[in-house]
């Protein structure tokens, strides 16, 4: 990685940190210990089931939230703004700008997610006194919402590259919706027959299946995650959100800046 | 080698919605300014200016034509290290510090970790910002961010400097600073390309200007050859208040003020209207030619263009 999307990067992450988006921390928190109180008195035996549900749910919300309103602000604001204006003049290539804004943004939820983890493991130890070997599992569903995250931004920052921020938002809004239901839209495709099945096939590779994602509730019930789902899940994110990102650096190479 | 080569550029752009027409923004532009020159880009708003430096700068592309910079491609980031750039009515990250903003940029232009530190000590204390050094941009005033903005443009110590409206809407106090660190780069050596429309600016700091209109490049040259070509007047006070009734048809103007006469005449009509003053036997005060200004010749470009384009419509219509 280039010193210069590692100065970017950290600036993207200075931004965020200024512009008070680890408060939603504070939010989250209140939720947590409110959440980890209140079952404690009216719920028997599930207490376990509803903290770890409710809490990694709210990670990845407020994580998936960030990263659509932060990321369609990241390079439209600048263009708007006109601050790109005294990067691009200097030797910045624009593909090392749109990465560096992109691990900024992906650094600023990682520090999110993790201190919003130990706000989970904090309620699931007040409600359960001790901690089990399956919640370990727990560890994994926040990696996978990680992976969501990174999706999500690279999705962001594609839209951002091109389209309004109120477009870009819509856009990255309903491609969240509608990943989490690939699942269902794979099987559309595999009960239809000729060329809607060609479409239904090729939109459900072309979308981001979010749902492969989300363990969520096999978590909650303490079931394994087979380490076989770890290794395809990481390398899906990954190419999917690289792919995304050159996409996104393809049509921002030809923009110009009016 | 020139220090900046332009070559035909060229912009037009798309407007509309539904159905596209093309806009042209820049007519082909040629261009040369040479070394340690400081070169006034001038026009009126909406002339070309800052779409001709965001050509330069890469963040437009051109619709044809090309350009060199220090005899490199307007892409070439070794190019880029060695330029810096003001943008028009500047806007920085106002989370940041005065500091942290250009160290930032000084990150991304590539100077070297161990200079760095002092590297923006030394520019805030230039561009009088030390006191306002661990202050967010977004307390600065205009004049501070232009300041700043200048700072950030030479903070790398470039070799050509493009200054896009650096006086713009600054108060006097504040142009006469910025006026007064473009002088200290040409003292340097830098070459400074700079736009403006506050002619007075170009005819303090430029050893050449360019005029541009409606995209159109209307003429380059020193300052003294352009307004040479512009015919040159003289002013005549003489004592009394009559007026020869000879003067009043050599299209002169008349300010009586007291007992002395004042008329402002074209240059070749002295010898003609000194023999009348004799003639009359009118004692004259004194003579003074009066000298052509940059703006005489800056408007007298703009009008052409103006008129141009009046005629070429009413032909299109007729």
């Amino acid at each position: 990685m280039s010193a210069r999307i590692a100065y970017i990067a950290s600036n993207t992450f200075r931004e965020a940190v200024r512009d008070r988006v680890l408060y939603n921390l504070i939010a989250f928190a209140l939720l947590m210990s409110g959440a980890a109180i209140l079952v404690g008195q009216v719920s028997f035996g599930i207490e376990r089931l509803v903290v770890v549900n409710l809490g990694l749910s709210a990670v990845s919300l407020f994580g998936i939230v960030i990263a659509i309103f932060i990321g369609i602000g990241l390079v439209s604001k600048e263009i708007e703004k006109r601050t790109l204006y005294t990067v691009l003049s200097r030797p910045v290539q624009r593909w090392e700008f749109i990465v560096g804004k992109f691990f900024g943004l992906a650094g600023t939820l990682a520090v999110n997610t993790f201190l919003m983890a130990i706000g989970v493991f904090a309620a699931l130890l007040y409600v359960s006194r001790q901690f089990h070997g399956t919640d370990g599992w727990i560890a994994v569903a926040l990696y996978f919402s990680i992976l969501q995250f990174l999706m999500m931004t690279a999705l962001a920052l594609f839209f951002s590259s091109f389209a309004s921020p109120l477009m870009a938002a819509v856009f990255a809004f309903a491609l969240f919706v509608i990943g989490n239901f690939s699942e269902d839209l794979r099987g559309f495709a595999a009960m239809t027959h000729g060329l809607q099945r060609w479409l239904a096939t090729g939109a459900a590779y072309l979308l981001p299946n979010f749902s492969a994602l989300n363990i969520i509730t096999s978590v909650a019930h303490e079931q394994p995650v087979s380490s076989s789902l770890i290794f395809y899940n990481t390398i899906y994110a990954l190419v999917y959100t690289a792919m995304v990102m050159a996409a996104g650096v393809l049509i921002f190479q030809r923009r110009n800046l009016k | 080698m020139p220090a900046i080569e332009i070559l035909g550029l060229e912009k037009t752009y798309s407007v509309g919605f539904w159905r596209k027409r093309p806009k042209r923004a820049l007519l082909p532009l040629h261009l040369k300014v040479e070394k340690g020159e400081v070169f006034g880009f001038l026009g009126p708003n909406g002339a070309g200016k800052s779409t001709t430096l965001k050509l330069l700068m890469g963040l437009v592309f051109p619709t044809s034509g090309s350009a060199k910079i220090l005899d490199m491609d307007l892409d070439d980031p070794r190019m880029k290290a060695r330029i810096g750039f003001l943008p028009e009515q500047p806007y920085f990250y106002d989370y940041l510090t005065g500091q942290e903003l250009l160290n930032y940029y000084a990150q991304l232009s590539g100077v070297p970790g161990k200079e760095r530190s002092h590297r923006v000590a030394t520019m805030l204390e230039r561009v009088g910002l030390k006191d306002a050094a661990n202050v967010q941009l977004r307390k600065f005033s205009k004049g501070m961010l232009q300041r700043v903005g200048i700072a950030q443009a030479i903070l790398h110590n470039p070799e050509v400097v493009f200054l896009d409206e650096p006086m713009s809407g600054l108060d006097p106090m504040g142009r006469r600073e910025v006026r007064e660190l473009m002088e200290q780069l040409k003292h340097e050596g830098k070459t400074v390309f700079f736009s403006t429309h506050i002619l007075s600016d170009a005819e303090a700091l430029c050893d050449r200007v360019a005029v541009i209109n409606k995209g159109e490049l209307r003429g380059v040259g020193a300052i003294s050859e352009l307004t040479s070509t512009v015919q040159g007047k003289i002013e005549i006070v003489w004592r009394g208040t009559a007026i020869p009734a000879a003067l009043k048809n050599m299209n002169a103007e008349f300010f009586v003020s007291g007992d002395s006469v004042r008329a402002i005449l074209p240059e070749q009509q002295q010898e003609a209207a000194l023999e009348t003053l004799q003639r009359e036997r009118l004692h004259l005060i004194s003579l003074t030619p009066l000298r052509t200004s940059l703006e005489e010749y800056y408007l007298q470009k703009v009008q052409q263009a103006s008129a141009n384009a009046t005629q070429t419509a009413a032909g299109g219509r007729a």
